[in-house]
Order: C-alpha cells, then structure tokens, then sequence
C-alpha cells in the first residue's frame, strides 16, 4: 500500500515536474472517453450519406465537412477513434503476451530456449518492418484481426530482447534464489517472481510502442489492407481523401489525418512520461 | 579490409535464409488455401486445383521448399495473376524508381538532420536545439502519408511550385535512355538539362516526405552522440592542445560521433522502405511499393511475395553496407575481423 | 623565489552552475610556478585539483564558470584572454596530459597523425613534413620502432604507450608550462616510475614548468620541489617539500602527513582522517570548509580566512596554525 502511495506521489510528481506529460494524460482521457462513447456523443451518423451535402467545407453544421458521400467528417473521426484504438491496445498486449513470455523464458532458462527465441527475433528483424507487417496480412488475409497479429509480430523482437534482458538479470536475483532454495519450482518462481518484475519495464515499452502499433495499422489500412469501406477508420479515411486533396478539398484527409497524429504524439509523449515514473533513473 | 567483409557477408548469410523461409512460410503453411490465394478471388474450383497441380502445392512442404529454392536461384518469382508477366522482371524494371526515390529521402533527410544534430549539440539549450527537439519529438508521430499529402496541398494546390503527383515524369517528357535506371543521372549523362530538372522537380515532394519521416531519429542520434563525444577525455584534450576548434569539432569529435548515426540507419531504413510504399502511392510513383500495393488489392500474391522477398534482401544488403561502413571509419572493428 | 614566475595564479574562483544548485568548486585559489620548478597539487577526490587545471587551460565544461581571478602566463591574463588568443596559447606556451591516457587519444585516428595535428598547428611545421617530425616525436618519448608505431591506434597501445603519446602531443610545441593531471593513475607500478622519469627529464632538459597533480603524497614528496595543498576547492598550504613534510602549518596538511608514516599511501586510503568534504552546492559554506572537520576550530575561523600572498615561501590559511 506505501509502495503505492509512493508511486502516485512519484507520478504526482513527474506530472508537476513536466506538465507536458499532464498535458498528454489529458489527451489521453479525450482519446479514451472518445474510443468509449463516441457514438453515442457525435451531432451525426457517420455512416448516413447526402449526396446533397457532399464535399462541403467546414461550416457549423458539419465541423469538419463532408466527404463525397455526403457523410460528416467530424462524426467519422470521432467514432473511428474506437477502432482505432482497439487495433492499437489489441496489438500491443497480444505482442505483450508472445513477446514478453518469450523473452523472459529465453533469459530465464537460456540455452535452446534462448537461441530459438533469438533466432525467432533476429528472422524477423532481417525484414523492414511494414514491409513485413504488409506480407502477414496478404498471407493471413485481408481483415483486421490480422492487422491486429501482423502489428504484434513486427513487434515482437522488441518485447522478446527487454523482457529477455530483465529476466536475465533477475535469475540471480535475490530473492529468485531465496524462491528457488525454499522449494518453489522453475516454473512457479518464474510465473509469480520474474514475471511480475518484468511487468512494469514491459508496461512501459507497451505505452511506448501505442503509437507505432497505431501507425503500423494506419499505413496497412491506408493501402487498402484490412479496413474497407465504409468503416470508419482514420486510416482509410485519409486514403480517401487523398484523391480530393489534388483539387483542393483538404478537409476529408485532413482532420483523420491530424487525428492519428494527435493520437501517436499522445502515446508517445505518455510513454516516455511513464518510463520517468516508472524507471526514475533514467530520468533526463 | 577484406577480412572484415567476407566476416560481415557470412553474418548476412543466415538472415537471408531466415528470409527466404519466412517468405516460403507466408504463402505456404499459413492457414487458409494458398492455390486459392494464386488462383485469385474469381477462380473455379478446378482452376484451384490446376493451379495446386502446377505449383506443387499437392507435394510435401519439404519438396515445395526445395522447388522454391530452385526457382529463386533462376531469379523466378513466378508470374502475375492480372498480368500474366513474370514478376522478377517487373520488380526489376521498377527498382531503379524506388531506389532513387529512396536514396534521395535518405540524403534530403541526412543534408538536414546531421547540421542540426550537431548544432543542436554544439550550442545546447539555444533555438536550434529547441527546435532540435520539437522535430524530433513531432517528426515521429507524423504519419508519412500524411506528411505526403500536406505538402501536395500546399506545394501543388495552392502554391503551385510543384507538379501534379503523379509519377517520375510529367507526361511531356519521354524518359531519359536507361544507364542507372535514375533518372536524375540517366538525364545527366543523356546531357538533358530540361529532363533532369523535370525528373527533380517530380522527386522533389517525395523526397521531401521521406526526408521529413526519417529526420527525427537521425537529427535525435546525431544530438545525442554528438553530445557524449563533445564531453569526452580526448575532445577534451585535443582542446588543451590547441588544435582549432574546427579540427576539434570535425575531425576529432564529428568523425566519432558518426559511428552511431552509421548504426542508426538500419532501423532508419527499416522505417524508409517501409515508409516508400505509403509514399509511392500518395505520388503513384511507379516503384514496387506501388506495384505490391495494387497486387495486394487485386489478391494476387505472386507480387507481393516477390516484393516482400526483395525488400527484404535490399534491407538484408543495406545492413552489410553500413557494417562495412562502420568498419572503414573504426579501426577497432578492422581489428575484430 | 629568486627566479621569475612561469604561471602565478591569484584568488581563482571557480563555480559551476547545475540543476541542481550552484557548485562552488573553486574559491581563492592562489599559487605560483617558477620556470623549471615542479609544483605538486595534492589533495582528496573533489578537492578541486582537475577544475583548477582545466580553469587555467580554459576546457572547463561549459557549466563551470571563472568567477575571479587571474592567471598570468608570461604577460598574458588566461582567464580573461579571448577564445582566439587561447587556442593559440593552449599546446604552444602551455600543454597538458591527462589521466586514463587511453582515452584522452582520439581513438580513430592513428597515434601519428594526432601528434601531426598538433605539429602542424604550432610548430610551423609544413604538412608534408608532420609525419616524419611525428615520428621523430614518438622516439623522444622513448617509443621503440616509432615509424611503425605511428600507424598504431590507441586500442593497439599499451597504457604506458598512450601516456607516452600524450606526452610527445603535449611537448610538441615545446611549451613553457606543463600541467600532468595524474599521469601515472591506472599504470602499473614499475611504467608510473618511467612515465614520471620522462617528465622529469623532458622538464630540467627545456626548463619547462610542470605541475604535477596526484592523490599521492608521497610520490609528491619525491618528485616536486613545492607541494600545494588543496581542500574542497581551497589552496589550504603551499610550501617547499621539505618544508611542508617536516614544518606543517595546516592542521589538515598536518594529519595527511601523520597519516601517511611511510609516505606510501595513497590519500583515498586514508580513513584516520575523520569527515569528508563538504557538500560545495551549499549556500552556507563556513569560510574555512575544513572547519567542519577541525580538532583546532575556534571562534576566529568563522570569519573569512587569512591568506597569505601567492608568492609567500610558507603560505597557510588557518586562523589557527600549528607552529
Ligand atoms: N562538470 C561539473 N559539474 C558540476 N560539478 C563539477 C563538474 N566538474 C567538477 N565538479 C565539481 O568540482 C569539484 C572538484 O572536482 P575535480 O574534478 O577538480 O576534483 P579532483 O580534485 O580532480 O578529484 P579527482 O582526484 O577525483 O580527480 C567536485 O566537487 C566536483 O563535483
Ligand atoms: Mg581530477
């Protein structure tokens, strides 16, 4: 309980210290009460067209426009928020999982488990990533699930070499050894005292990789991967605006676009404010 | 020296086979029917079977596998579903306009990242290391094709300095006669003045886009270095002998400082080649980028795999390059060999 | 003091200025170096030996600030003298070497070629000349097989081979003055005795002046014809060798002679002295920052100290000396 209140203060604290990252905790609320209850709080159906209204600029009515369906702009951006951010938060504890648990097994047990794993991350890191994230889906097929699993694999290596580092240096630990001499067998000790070790360094490296899986997701949609029409998802949604942009009509790819961007500077600013609370040391 | 490269080469060769079974993997023992997938969308069931037939796909994972060796080591990537053309060709037909679209991303983004880098280190906490930091912290969290259609807005739309974005050259021109397949040089030797500043200005927002998507690591790495060699025992003793401030920076600390920018840019390019099929579909530049994605769409998966396969040994190929780099300016490592 | 002084430094004030508070590193430093005399500075971790070095060479970070004072070299003011004016001073009139001698070289660039900046910079030596002069440079110093060495990089060296580099850059110029900031830390024994052989010999064969910064009072004792004492950034005592060891004034210098009977060890060994250096971020440093941990304290010391000048043959700044 004090470990935690020591924490909060400690956040209270980088929060005080750098109000850039209350700034981004800020952000982050409006993204998640928008991934929440977007539907429910926007002026129109994202989904309704009026052809009548279409490629309006900004107005009152229609903040951000009308794209050429006649659909309003503003109401897309914030429902798409959902989608978005699901792709996001899925692809990163699916990595969480896969990379996390194979890292610490390869640290912890090293030997075989270690050269495979490492062989496993080496593969994958001989690909540029979005190249090898587009083959994934071509592969599995064109939906989102698999935009989800072709974000957590190009991932992957990241997770697998920190988690494998921490629970490296942790098999000698103390109190590993303390768990290990009272009894306790390999697999306990590393489910119930390396792992919850790792857990906070892995949390970090999640909030710190949001904005690449948000990314990632965004470009494979973009090139028509994944997300289709009409779904609303800021991706696809800056692909189609893009054919308007050449004449002039901004406001389709524009606020999608600004909307991802806002989002990965949320997460990335997040991610490095989490680091400073949760590993002070590093603190520059 | 040439110690050092044979050691690098033999270090690349199991990234290579890592790459060409993944690839093999991807359309083979995934889940899902790959004659299907070769077949396309429209394909009768006994055209499905046909194609499993011709492709050995009714035969053991181990004999396909080696049948895929084979046909790679002809340079056969198989042939396209909507074209019929056989896809090594069309790859290599298209690779000039990726590299140089490529290579000009990375020397726009260098030209701007390395002086402010070291600026940024040199005069700490003045404008341009705040500025420093605002690209860098700013430059990761813009989405390039994004960046892409910005800049064709502003530049195309409403200024009107840049052409339509749509491919290498306006339609006016007829391309140069190919010798290294970029235009910018191909126009050059042609001796072509009006080609060559037609091919730049198409290039010009492109490029730009890519400079601007690699910026932040490259101008973060070089700050960074810059700063840890600029604080070290022999800077510090290279001014207590007097050398000029300028043999100081450049000789003695810049040189130092480049060893990790050099490492950065395998991740860099990781980002760029990815980066250049967003980017080639904002301009439809004709690059494979642009020829996977309207595979991709088509479900033709010939292509991509090729495509995959190729960016793959590119990148595989540019990391053995920078290692070799890195070896020329550290002796240290000509020693390791 | 007869002969005329090489470099006299008076009341340097040295502060550095961090997040987390202002760091009085340097306060009043005052001390004198006659031509071909060998002046030690000893004194604990921290006690301000480096930035006082560094102030006079001007490479101090750029977080440290000279706040007072003057060092005179020949006619020139170095703390006050122009940036251009001291990259011309610095490797020609005076030079300096440094401890971990392996990374004081740049360390992709080959031995050679790094003597050769430096010749070419101040020895008016053309550029097609520099190697072979470097080579020449390299034998100085005792270097055996100079010309092949001169391709050497640092990594392919030895300790003791680097120090002889850095010597052979810093005497290239055949300067004036001399700073070795622990030139012999991190060799092994029988290399220090060497490295210390060769500054004593390249110093009476020019008639250069050295100051010779160590932890090591005892090899301070053997090597330095005047020892400086220094103590959380203040000059404490200054007096001949023989003179300090046998008439200590300061009751600081008095208990690291006490504590070193053999004269053999080193001053981080030694525990008997009791405390340790203040905390120089502090806003209420006493005026003597050794009061703190004085058997000897009384009421006088906390006013601002006495200090006798520079150039006293026994200088002290106690209100209350021994003898
Ligand atoms: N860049 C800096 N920023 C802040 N404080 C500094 C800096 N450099 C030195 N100091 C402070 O100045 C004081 C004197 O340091 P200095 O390096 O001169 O000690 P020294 O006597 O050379 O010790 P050593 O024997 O360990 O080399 C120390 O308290 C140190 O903390
Ligand atoms: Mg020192």
């Amino acid at each position: 309980m004090t470990a935690l209140a020591a924490t909060v203060r400690h956040a209270r604290y980088v929060m005080g210290e750098n109000p850039v990252t209350g700034f981004a905790f800020a952000l982050f609320v409006l993204i998640v009460i928008a991934a929440a209850f977007g539907p429910y709080l926007v002026p129109h159906d994202p989904f309704a067209s009026d052809t009548i209204v279409a490629l309006k600029p900004p107005s009152l009515r229609h903040w951000f426009g009308t794209d050429q369906l006649g659909r309003d702009v503003f109401s897309r951006v914030i429902v798409a928020t959902r989608l978005d951010f699901f792709i996001a938060i899925a692809s990163v504890v699916l990595v969480f999982l896969m990379g996390g648990l194979a890292g610490v097994a390869a640290g912890y047990f090293g030997g075989w488990t270690d050269r495979i794993v490492g062989r496993i991350a080496d593969t994958i890191m001989a690909f540029p990533l979005f190249v090898l994230a587009m083959g994934i889906v071509a592969a599995l097929g064109n939906t989102v699930q698999n935009i989800v699993i072709a974000t957590a694999i190009v991932n992957f290596p990241l997770y697998a070499r920190v988690a494998r580092a921490e629970a490296n240096v942790r098999r000698e630990a103390g109190f590993v050894e303390a768990a290990r001499l009272s009894g306790n067998s390999e697999f306990r000790i590393v489910g119930f005292h390396v792992l919850p070790n790792v857990f906070p360094i892995l949390a970090v490296q999640m909030s710190l990789t949001m904005g690449y899986a948000i990314l990632n997701a965004a470009g494979l949609s973009f090139i028509g991967l994944g997300v289709r029409p009409p779904t609303a998802e800021w991706g696809i949604m800056v692909a189609e605006g893009a054919a308007f942009i050449v004449s002039g009509e901004w406001w389709i790819a524009l606020f999608p676009g600004a909307a991802l961007m806002i989002a990965v500077f949320c997460f990335n600013l997040l991610g490095d404010g989490l680091r400073d609370i949760v590993d002070p040391r590093r603190r520059t | 020296m040439g110690n050092l490269i044979l050691k690098r080469l033999l270090l690349a060769v199991p990234s290579l086979i890592g790459v060409v079974i993944v690839t093999f993997l991807l359309t083979r023992a995934l889940p899902g029917d790959p004659a299907a997938y070769f077949a396309g969308p429209a394909a009768t069931a006994e055209a499905v079977e046909e194609i499993r037939v011709k492709l050995g796909l009714d035969q053991p994972l181990i004999v396909q596998f080696v049948r895929y060796i084979g046909d790679l080591s002809h340079g056969d990537l198989g042939s396209s579903l909507t074209t019929g053309q056989p896809v090594a060709a069309e790859i290599k037909r298209r690779l000039p306009a990726s590299a140089e679209l490529t290579l000009l991303g990375l020397l726009v983004s260098m030209a701007i990242a390395v002086p402010l880098g070291i600026l940024a280190a040199t005069q700490p906490g003045s404008l341009i290391d705040h500025a420093c930091r605002v690209v860098t912290t700013a430059g990761v969290s813009l989405p390039v094709f994004f960046t892409g259609l910005i800049l064709i807005y502003v530049f195309y739309y409403k200024l009107g300095w840049a052409p339509a974005p749509l491919g290498r050259l306006d339609i006016f021109f007829s391309p140069p006669p190919q010798v290294t397949g970029f235009y910018l040089i191909d126009s050059l030797i042609a001796g072509n003045g009006a080609l060559f500043v037609a091919s730049l200005k198409q290039l010009i927002l492109p490029a730009l886009t890519l400079g601007i998507f690699s910026l932040a690591p490259i101008a973060r790495m070089t700050r960074a270095s810059m700063l840890a060699v600029l604080s070290s025992d022999f800077v510090r003793s290279a001014r207590a002998s007097g050398l000029s401030s300028f043999t100081v920076v450049v000789t003695y600390a810049f040189r130092n400082a480049m060893l990790p920018v050099i490492t950065t840019l395998g991740m860099v390019f990781s980002f760029l080649l990815g980066a250049n099929v967003l980017v080639e579909k904002v301009f439809a530049w004709p690059g494979i980028g642009s020829f996977a994605v309207e595979a991709l769409i088509a479900s033709d998966f010939a292509p991509v795999q090729g495509f995959v396969l190729t960016m793959a040994i590119m990148y595989v190929a540019l990391n053995l390059i920078i290692d070799i780099l890195y070896g020329l300016i550290d002796p240290r490592m000509r020693l390791e060999a | 003091m007869s002969v005329a002084p090489a470099l006299l430094v008076q009341n340097l004030s040295v502060e550095f200025r961090t997040r987390s508070g202002v760091v009085k590193a340097l306060e009043s430093v005052s001390f004198t170096v006659a031509k071909g005399e060998t002046l030690a500075i000893v004194g604990e971790s921290g006690s301000g030996k480096s930035v006082t070095a560094y102030a006079v060479m001007g490479i101090l970070d750029p977080a440290g600030h000279v706040t007072g004072g003057t060092a005179m070299l020949g006619g020139l003011d170095l703390l006050s003298a122009s940036n251009a004016a001291m990259s011309e001073v610095r490797g020609r009139e005076i030079a300096m070497i440094f401890q971990n001698p392996r990374a004081a070289l740049n360390p992709i660039r080959s031995v050679g070629r790094q003597i050769a900046d430096v010749l070419i910079r101040h020895g008016n030596v053309p550029r097609k000349e520099a190697p072979e002069r470097a080579v020449e440079m390299l034998r100085a110093v005792g270097i055996p097989d100079p010309s092949r060495r001169a391709k050497a990089y640092p990594f392919e060296m030895s300790g003791g081979m680097c120090q002889r580099v850095m010597i052979a850059i810093a005497i290239a110029a055949k300067p004036s003055m001399l700073i070795a900031d622990e030139p012999t830390t991190g060799l092994d024994v029988t290399t220090q005795a060497v490295i210390m052989d060769l500054i004593s010999e390249l110093s009476s064969g020019t008639g250069m002046a050295t100051i010779f910064i160590t932890h090591d009072l005892a090899l301070a004792a053997q090597r330095a014809d005047r020892i400086a004492v220094m103590h959380a950034g203040h000059v404490i005592e200054c007096a001949a060798t023989r003179e300090l060891f046998e008439r200590p004034r300061h009751p600081y210098t008095a208990e690291l002679i006490a504590a070193t009977p053999d004269r053999a060890a080193n001053l981080d060994e030694l525990a008997s002295i009791p405390g340790a250096l203040p905390d120089l971020r502090r806003t209420d440093l006493p005026p003597c920052r050794y009061s703190e941990r004085c058997p000897r304290k009384m009421t006088e010391c906390d006013q601002p100290l006495p200090r006798s000048p520079a150039v006293a043959a026994h200088m002290v700044a106690c209100w209350n000396p021994l003898r």
